[in-house]
């Protein structure tokens, strides 16, 4: 697959390998002299060892499409989502070796190919019949995946027939698909060898930047398929014409939803667990995922003053969390807690803020308003921070970019040119549908006064952009801790000599699935906007953001919690 | 839980329809229309199981839009009508209605009448069978554009028929609209319903054409027939029809007997109580006071010169006779606590009397045997008026002063 020459017939760039060990293209089948041998390290799918035995690989069906099976179409996939993140700027290192090697591994533990097939399964799937009812029932496809995915194994014979007689038995069963294996894909209980999702792609691409330490955390990572730079929806308009995409290979194909955190990072997790990977490359103190770089990171970004990098230091330190142990993904390890760090750095800001403005709604404002005394009655020595005037910045400008991305969250358009069928049969009707919409778009567009929907925001590792140069005021980073903090036995302290726990006990993660239970009321409102701002960043929920606070403050408070008995969250520090 | 922030298709659709709904109730046209371009792709994805789906809301919103935006012409609105029948079998009557209703609205009458004669036509397997509603209704307002085009001869043969002029094709024509209307009109209201229009229309045709016994048929049932809902209308009509034909007085007060019960405050009860008054049947008089007293329960006949004049006319000859006075204190029982107030007070007493002397003479009347002469409204109005020129407030406070015991027996 990483040949990438144009094919000399038709210009194309679309090649296989024969049975022979020969390059041909796809396209129009000029075969050509390059051999496998010759390119040992690049991507052969279509070499499976079972598919080697002859003829079992039809090069044309009827309609001009060819075979193809399931894991061909995520290796497409893969492959265009590394190259847009070498597009953006990740080592080239990351699509031509590491995820390469990653994904030929799991195709080999999970036997789909680079292995022989010994594992009792005749899978050879049940597509090539033209199945005489269609999948489009509307309100009956929720039921259908529940009828298919019912069916135990043994019901599974490989001859057409069967499939035929199904689907003329019972209206909801149709188990067709254009690639080879669709079917069969999602009816099999994959639970042990981890079946290929289109959320898991992301999590190979994670895994593979998380090897290779790449300045680009998991909510960046999310954060650009969501923005259109990374392929995700729709990513099947990039599959050759002749790879065609019908039936049930919508379902495994099309995604209706954006990825969600948890969801990617646990799946990593499993992944890396599930190829038997060994200890991660160290996570150091100078890496970008280190609590230390994301801190700074962050504090850029929320627009805070640059001095409480130190503290940010400091509780890093104080908790251990900065150790090279605790930050390198070992996978399998059950016992230790897996570390998201982008969730983490923000949490420790968290922590700091409230540490030195203790944010239960009185005590940062009183602090502000000594600050703004001071700021008016001196002018040299540079501005001492203001919460207050902090909060009315930032506000303004978070409310800007929520209200922008709700809204583009409402205008946000699911559906490509490329349309997807169930069936051939549906085929004009869905092309028809496809005619109206666009009519009926540009009509109502028209109207609208805009002409066409926003263009893509350049990709950009910051959402705030906060400069000095700015006359009016509005960056924070060179501002002084001085108004919050006294000298003691000359030391830095904060003033604020208070402290109020999150929690006092943390959950059971296991039977209750969270650390923590995060409800608004429940908390003050400045806490609530500091949780507010960060989870716009990473685009989370913000009680993940709560749990990993939940986390830190145990681990610091650990000596205070455990040997004086508590009736209080409040604590003096 | 996660999943429930999950940003969905379906969740961003419902996001989108809330902000197009928001639009529409501030009037912002072309926000609705800009949200409304990103909501459209949800006909791709068409099985929702809520009980409107996306092609419906996109009909009716994407109406809405372009019934009020500035920029829109009636040229874009049926290009998009044609696109949602297009695209909506199961509701294709009713798009095909809707659309025939705004042309009306908007003076094109002969395209509305080509929208309801195509979708006629229009027949779809079994959805013809559940849409039969549709279909009548469709039958139903194309008749009455029938009814339209035949009113319209009648008029042109009626000014010809007076300049002189003779126009058989025309009468043809009129002919044959009667016949088309008829069918129509006559179908749609047997089935039980509201059907005002309709039924006049009918009704005016069939007078025409001189078959009156059809029409007082039709107006019974439309009137009497308990499965239509109760319709003040019906017998309003069907009085009017007798009245034209010069029914009997008896027949005439039978059917103004129900409207009353219906609708005591009917403008009808008027004429209803001058029936009665003349009756010289007993009981009928007795029913003329109920009546009028109660038309005057309710506000807005407050100032109605009229009823008070009926009211003090029917008062003051049964003081004079001095006869049934038991039948004003029946009335008066019930109003007695709340009737002062409501049209005797003095604050009324000079209102009246400057906004209208007419109003105030009669009122002034009844208060004074209502009330006797002592209560606030008739010794106001009785100053007021002796001092005006004329002599009718003299002889109402002669009159008044006669019978001044009779308001003792009634309280």
């Amino acid at each position: 697959r990483d040949f990438n020459e144009r094919c000399a017939q038709c210009s194309e760039v679309n090649w296989g390998v024969t049975d022979g060990g020969r390059f041909y293209c796809r396209s129009c089948h000029n075969v050509i002299e390059r051999t496998r041998e010759v390119v040992n390290s690049d991507f052969l799918t279509n070499s499976r060892v079972q598919t080697i035995s002859k003829g079992s690989r039809k090069q044309e069906k009827k309609d001009g499409g060819c075979e193809w099976y399931v894991c061909e179409g995520f290796q497409l996939v893969l492959k265009k989502q590394a190259e847009a993140l070498e597009a953006l700027g990740v080592c080239p290192q990351m699509k031509d070796e590491i995820l390469c090697k990653f994904w030929r591994h799991y195709l080999q533990k999970s036997k789909q190919a680079y292995c022989n097939r010994s594992d009792g399964e005749t899978v050879k799937a049940l597509s090539v019949c033209d199945s005489s009812t269609d999948v489009d029932s509307e309100a009956e496809r929720p039921s259908l995946l529940h009828s298919s995915l019912s069916e135990s194994e043994g019901d599974l014979q490989t001859d057409c027939s069967f499939a035929s007689s199904a689907s003329r038995a019972s209206e909801n069963t149709s188990m067709f698909s254009g690639s080879v294996d669709g079917s069969s894909y999602l009816m099999k209980n994959h639970k042990e060898k981890l079946r290929m999702t289109m959320p898991m792609t992301l999590s190979f691409c994670y895994m593979a930047l998380l090897w290779l330490r790449e300045p680009m955390t998991l909510s960046d990572l999310l954060r650009y398929v969501v923005e259109g730079h990374i392929p995700y929806l729709n990513v099947f308009q990039h599959f050759p014409e002749k790879m065609r995409l019908c039936g049930l290979d919508v379902k495994i194909f099309c995604v209706e939803s954006w990825p969600v955190y948890e969801e990617v990072h646990t799946k990593m997790l499993e992944l890396a667990a599930f190829l038997d990977l060994p200890r991660f490359p160290d996570i150091t103190d100078s890496c970008f995922l280190h609590p230390d770089m994301l801190c700074m990171k962050y504090l850029m970004e929320a627009n805070l003053p640059d001095e409480l990098h130190n503290w940010t230091c400091r509780v890093v330190k104080k908790i251990c969390i900065g150790d090279v142990d605790f930050l390198t993904l070992v996978p399998g390890n059950k016992s230790t807690r897996k570390v998201k760090y982008d969730v983490l750095a923000v949490a420790v800001i968290v922590v700091v803020l409230k540490l030195l403005f203790l944010l239960d709604d009185h005590y940062e404002w009183s602090l502000s308003d000594f600050a703004e005394e001071r700021n008016k009655n001196n002018k040299e020595g540079g501005p001492y921070f203001e919460f207050k005037k902090w909060y009315t910045v930032i506000k303004c400008s978070l409310d800007m970019e929520q209200k922008k991305l709700d809204e583009g969250r409402a205008k946000y358009l699911w559906r490509c040119d490329k349309p997807v069928f169930y069936s051939a049969g549906k085929k004009s009707k869905v092309l028809k549908r496809r005619q109206m919409v666009v009519n009926l778009q540009n009509q109502f567009g028209k109207l609208s006064g805009s002409l066409r929907p926003a263009e893509k925001p350049n990709p950009s590792s910051f959402q705030f952009s906060w400069s000095e140069e700015n006359t009016d005021g509005s960056c924070f980073h060179g501002h002084s801790l001085k108004g919050v903090l006294q000298e003691k036995r000359g030391l830095l302290t904060a003033k604020n000599p208070d402290y109020w726990l999150c929690t006092l006990k943390l959950c059971n993660e296991q039977l209750c699935g969270h650390l923590a239970h995060y409800r608004e009321l429940d908390f003050p409102q400045s806490y609530h906007f500091v949780l507010r701002l960060f989870s716009f960043l990473l685009r989370i929920q913000p009680s993940y953001i709560h749990d990993e606070v939940c986390v830190i403050e145990q681990k610091l408070f650990h000596k205070k919690l455990h040997n004086k008995p508590k009736h209080n969250t409040h604590i003096r520090k | 839980s996660s999943s429930e922030h999950k940003l969905s298709f379906q969740k961003s659709k419902e996001v989108c329809l809330s902000y197009i709904q928001d639009a529409m109730l501030q009037k912002q046209w072309k926000r609705a229309a800009e949200f409304l371009t990103f909501y459209i792709e949800s006909l791709e994805k068409d099985f929702s199981t809520k009980y409107v789906g996306p092609s419906e809301m996109i009909w009716r919103i994407g109406t809405e839009i372009l019934c009020h935006h500035s920029h829109s012409s009636m040229k874009e609105f049926n290009s998009f009508i044609e696109q949602m029948k297009a695209f909506g079998v199961r509701r294709y009557l009713k798009i095909c209605l809707e659309h025939a209703f705004h042309l009306l609205c908007n003076g094109l009458i002969d395209e509305a009448y080509q929208n309801l004669s195509l979708a006629e036509s229009w027949r779809y397997g079994e959805q013809t069978a559940i849409q039969d509603k549709e279909m009548k209704l469709i039958q139903a307002y194309r008749g009455l554009l029938d009814y339209y085009s035949w009113s319209k001869q009648k008029n042109i043969l009626l000014e010809h028929g007076q300049d002189g002029f003779e126009d058989l094709s025309v009468e043809q024509e009129m002919h044959s609209c009667f016949r088309k209307a008829a069918v129509n009109l006559k179908e749609i209201i047997k089935i039980p319903g509201v059907w005002d229009l309709f039924v006049k229309c009918y009704v005016d045709l069939l007078e025409f054409y001189g078959d009156h016994n059809e029409a007082r048929q039709v107006l019974n049932e439309y009137a009497y027939n308990s499965k239509f809902p109760a319709n003040p209308n019906a017998h309003v009509y069907l009085y009017q029809f007798l009245k034209r034909h010069g029914e009997s007085k008896k027949s005439l007060i039978s059917v103004l007997k129900i409207l009353h019960d219906i609708v005591p405050s009917h403008e009808l009860m008027i004429d209803f109580n001058n029936m009665l008054q003349k009756s010289k049947k007993r009981k009928k008089r007795r029913l003329g006071l109920e009546v009028i007293f109660a038309v005057l329960d309710y506000a807005g006949w407050k100032e109605n010169v009229k009823a008070w004049k009926c009211l003090a006319r029917q008062l003051k000859q049964i003081v004079s006779s001095e006869k049934h006075l038991d039948w004003i204190k029946q009335e008066w029982n019930s109003r007695k606590d709340w009737w002062p107030a409501f049209h005797f007070s003095r604050y009324l007493a000079k209102q009246n009397w400057q906004e209208n002397e007419s109003l105030s003479y009669e009122k002034a009347l009844v208060a004074g045997i209502l009330l006797g002469k002592d209560c606030k409204y008739f010794r106001y109005v009785s100053r007021q008026g002796c001092k005006a020129p004329g002599k009718r407030f003299r002889l109402l406070k002669k009159f008044i002063n006669k019978h001044k015991s009779v308001y003792q027996g009634i309280s």
